[in-house]
Parts: structure tokens; sequence; C-alpha cells
């Protein structure tokens, strides 16, 4: 493992505001993080990539102390964790996969009594409360029942939450899971202004378009190791061609097993599709074109290309 | 959290002692807000019900038999109510209200993201468990002052014996909270615990009634302890044994605590 050299912070005078090396986890005889390392740098927006069992969570879990890694280092705000984990949240606003507000609670009593938890003062969190509303589109609803929001409004309740200590660094696992487009707007724009007000943000996701749209940094790991650390665009260049041409239809299988294969630098079925990858799509845009029924679509390459091509196409539960 | 926390062997970081912060009140204290919202419903849930039992048995049985060691009938069960029904707020309290808080609706999940341990958490939920034992007690005990009885200075102290209980029997639940994979576990509590306390412990009649092998084995149950302190009190005597009865419940207390800690931190530190 470890074939990837975790890149460190450059940046004079901040170190990086998280730091895990060789962090290791095992449920039983089961090791579901092997050696993770990775950096990231403050003010960065860095997302971790996974199916599902890579040991995104566990990682997340390890990193806010609320699991002690079998081996590893972990550093987050400048304090080791597990050690001072509990110093450490105090800088740390998390957004948790399964909504968890409190239900007999309005909105505002949840982010006063929230609030409280980090030993802030009732007035002081009063404060603050108008300004995280509208951060979250909330305006108005500060007297508002739970039950009466939304799922993309509890969402973003979750949010404004993780957002009552003023914290460094905001964890967000897989924050828009079960949002329709619409709300995974919303929450991406809070999440873009929340990084140019210079916050650091470290997001799970299985969402390509959603780590492709945010992230300047992103790790792939697989069955808890780390396969890839970079920017969405250098990861691109290095590991996938540029151009893809996505044939499908009941034609595609023959087409791809005649021509396909001979004109693509790279093919790959899936089902009733094959996915062309190529430097230049010209041969195979003329080639196709000279086929009646097959049906065909050029777009350039994206990081769901890249995951495919690090992770493989089988099925993980 | 401890600092050689990861040098321990499996499991065993699990029993290491429970960490007593007085961080545990922001939690404390959001309980006793949700508390205060539904405020109706609860005090009815926990209160009416004793106090239906104790004036139609204390009445009605009462009639019938006059006095039962050295009071009336009515205050010998009433005394035994206000020790029941800390018995049954605290367990409930520690199953069902806190498997809600844990389980269904995430609560303890969002509190520990903060800087707040697991510890803090069962810290609070325990002494919330306590609280609410305390609220019931003073309750009908309000309710026997007005029908006339315990009107002596020494029936403030049976205050302190109705949040011991919390803690026995909120520690208690919380230990079965801490293994229960839904509701219907609590249902073996009540049927093989609770049921048997009441019945045993000298609530409804004087244990010498029971055969002599039982009611020696009743002296080791909490809730027996918690009633031959309260019943003295009531008649405004000073009970004997108080450091004894005082002692066992505690120690039952802590011990439970100490289990249900331990286990709680095993179902959710992984």
């Amino acid at each position: 493992m470890g074939a990837v050299a975790a890149a460190t912070s450059e940046r004079p005078g901040g170190g990086p505001i998280v730091s895990v090396e060789g962090l290791v986890k095992r449920y039983g005889g089961q090791e579901v993080v092997r050696g993770l390392s990775f950096d990231i740098r403050r003010g960065e927006c860095f997302a971790l990539l996974g199916p599902n069992g890579a040991g995104k969570t566990t990682t997340l879990r390890c990193c806010l102390g609320l699991v002690d890694p079998d081996g590893g280092e972990i550093t987050v705000c400048g304090e080791p964790v597990p050690k001072a984990a509990r110093e450490a949240r105090i800088r740390v606003g998390v957004v948790p996969q399964m909504d968890n507000l409190d239900p007999d609670f309005t909105v505002a009593e949840n982010l006063r009594t929230y609030g409280r938890y980090f030993g802030i003062a009732g007035a002081v969190i009063d404060a603050r409360i108008p300004r995280l509303l509208d951060l979250a589109g909330l305006a108005g609803k500060a007297g508002s029942p739970i039950r009466t929001l939304s799922g993309g409004m509890k969402r973003r309740l979750t949010l404004a939450r993780a957002l009552v200590n003023d914290p460094d660094l905001l964890i967000l696992d897989e924050p828009t899971t079960g949002l329709d487009p619409q709300a995974r707007h919303l929450i991406w724009d809070g999440l873009r202004q929340l990084v140019k007000q210079g916050k650091t943000i470290l997001l799970t996701t299985h969402f390509m378009d959603e780590a492709e749209r945010l992230a300047t940094r992103l790790a792939v790991i697989d069955r808890g190791a780390l396969i890839a650390c970079d920017s969405p665009r250098a990861l691109l260049a290095q590991h996938v061609e540029p151009e893809v041409v996505e044939v499908y239809g009941d034609l595609a299988r023959d087409w791809a097993e005649r021509d396909g294969r001979r004109i693509a630098t790279r093919l790959e079925l899936a089902g009733e599709t094959a996915f062309c990858y190529a430097r230049d799509p010209r041969p195979l845009l003329d080639d196709l074109a000279a086929q009646p029924g097959v049906r065909y679509l050029h777009r350039p390459a994206n990081l769901e290309d890249l995951f495919i091509k690090l992770t493989g196409r089988d099925l993980r539960d | 959290m401890t600092p050689n926390a990861t040098a321990l062997p499996r499991g065993a970081k699990h029993w290491r002692p429970p960490s007593l912060s007085a961080r545990f009140y922001p939690v404390w204290q959001r309980n006793l807000l949700v508390w205060r919202k539904l405020a109706a419903a609860s005090v009815l849930g926990n209160i009416a019900d004793p106090l239906l039992y104790m004036l139609a048995l204390g009445y009605g049985i009462g009639a019938l038999i006059g006095e039962v060691g050295g009071m009336p009938y009515i205050a010998f069960i009433g005394t035994g109510m206000v020790c029941q029904s800390a018995m049954f707020t605290a367990s409930f309290e520690g199953m069902y209200s806190a498997f809600s808080r844990m389980h269904m609706q995430r609560t303890w999940d969002a509190i520990i993201n903060a800087p707040i341990a697991l510890d803090d958490v069962m810290l609070a939920e325990w002494i919330w468990c306590a609280t609410k034992a305390l609220m019931s007690t003073l309750a009908i005990l309000l309710v026997l002052i007005a029908l006339g009885y315990g009107r002596t200075p020494l029936a403030i102290a049976i205050l302190p014996i109705g949040f011991l209980v919390g803690l026995v029997f909120g520690a208690f639940g919380l230990v079965m909270n801490a293994l229960a994979p839904g509701y219907e576990f609590f249902s073996y509590f009540f049927t093989l615990v609770l049921t048997p306390m009441l019945l045993l412990s000298g609530v409804y009649f004087p244990v010498e009634q029971l055969p002599t092998w039982l009611a020696a084995a009743a002296e080791f149950l909490p809730l027996k302890h918690a009633i031959d302190l309260a019943r003295p009190l009531m008649l405004g005597r000073v009970p004997g044994n108080v450091l004894l009865h005082v002692a066992a419940l505690a120690a039952y207390a802590f011990a439970a605590y100490y289990v249900a800690l331990a286990l709680t931190r095993r179902r959710l530190l992984k």
C-alpha cells in the first residue's frame, strides 16, 4: 500500500490542519483502513472519494477521536487525536451522514442547544443565529419546529449547526446524499462560500460531480488504502485519456468487439454500454457515423471515469 | 480518551474508570428543556398512574384492613408508591427515553461530535434519570402531605432517597439500553426485574408476610432498602441502619452505572 506519497503542505507558517499518517483500523480480523496517509492544507476543500465500504466514514470517526485507531498518527487542528480529541473538536464542525437534529426543538433552539455543548453562552449564540440562518437559507424559520422542514432544509440546518462554534475545519460525511438537485446546489453554494471565508473542508462523497465541483484536492481510497491523491484536473490528466465516447444500445457490444477495441486507446464494456477512451476521438466518431443503428455520446473525461478506472466496475456493498 | 487507551488490549479500554466532569451539564440541561416542552404529558404518565393506585388501594383495601406497620394503609402504600414511582420513572427514562435519544434520534451522536465525550453524555443521562425520579418522589409526597400524612420535617429526607433510587434504576435502565436491539427488549426488565422487585420489596404489604427464605432474600433488593428508609421517615422517626441502606443503594447505583458506561462505550465508540 502507500504507493502514492501524500502531498504535504508547502504553505509557510501554517502546517497541515489535518495530518493522517499510516492510519490502521481493524474490526475483528478485518483491516478496514490499511495504512492511510494524507494531509489537508488550511483553506482547501479536500474530498475523500471511495466506493461503499472503502473506509471513508471510519477515517472520519478516527479523525474526530470517536474511534481509537489500531495504528498510525492523527493530528487535527494542531491537537494529537485521539489523545486530545476533545480539544481538537472545539475547532471542528461536523455534518454527519444521517440527520440528527433534535426533533423536540425549534430551529433556533437546535442551534442554541448545540452551541452550549461548546460552552458558548446563550447570548453569544443568539447573536450568531441570524447570520447562520441566512447562510443556510433558513431566514425567518428560527421558530419553526424541525418536523415542518424539508429534507434539504434539515441538511442546511445541520450545516448551520456545524458552524455554531465558528470552526476552522468542517467535516462533512456525504453531505448531499438523499437530496434533490436543487437542494444539492444550495448546499454546494454554501460550502463554496465557506471556503471563500477561509474555512477548511473535509468531505466524503461518492458523487463525482460533487467532488468535481467542490474539491481543490481529492483522495481516492479503496479497500482502506489511498490509491490516488491530487487536484481533480491533475488526477484526470495523469490517469485518464481526455476524450470519451460512450456507445450504447443493442448493437454496442458487437460494434465494440468488431471495431471499437481496434480503434479506441482503451475500451471497457459495462452492460449494454461500451466506454471508449482516446486522446483523439475522430477515428472513433468517423467509424460510428458509418454504423446505422448504433447510438453514441461524445464527452470529455470526468472524475467518474477516473474513479471507475481506479476502483473497477464491480459492485460494492 | 486516556493517553494510553490504544496501548490497552482490545475491549479493556471500555472498562476504564468513568470520567466525571461538569461537562455533563449542557446535556442534562438539554433533557430538562425537552421535558419542559412536553411536561404535561410526561407528568401525567409518570405521576397519575401511581396516584390512582395509591388512592384506590389505599382507601379501598385500607378500609378493610385498617393499620399496617403502625400507619394507616394509605400512608403505608403511599410511601411504597413514592419509592416505586421513583423506580419506574428512572427505569423508563434509562430505557425507552435514552434509547430514543441514543438510537432513534441519534442525539448522542450529534453531541459527541461536539467537545463532549460519551462519558459526559452518560453521566448526564444518569443524573437526568435520577432528576426525574426526584420529581416523581416530590409530586407523590406532596399528595400524601395534602392528604394529611407525613407532616414531619423528616419527610424531606425522602427526597434524596428518591434521587438515590433514581440513580440505581436509571443505571439499571442504561445497562439495558446499552444492550437493547429495540424497544421490545425492555419488557424483559419489567417482567424479570421490576415486577418481582415491586412485589417483594414491601410496597403493598409488609415483607414479613412472605415465607422466611423469600423475606430474607428480599433484604438484598434495592427497592427494599429504599422503603426501609422511607417508611420510618414518614412517621417522623429516624430509620435504623441508615448507613447500611444508603451504602447498599449507592453500591448498586455505582456498580450498575460502571457496567452501563462500559457497555455503552463498546456499543458506540467503534
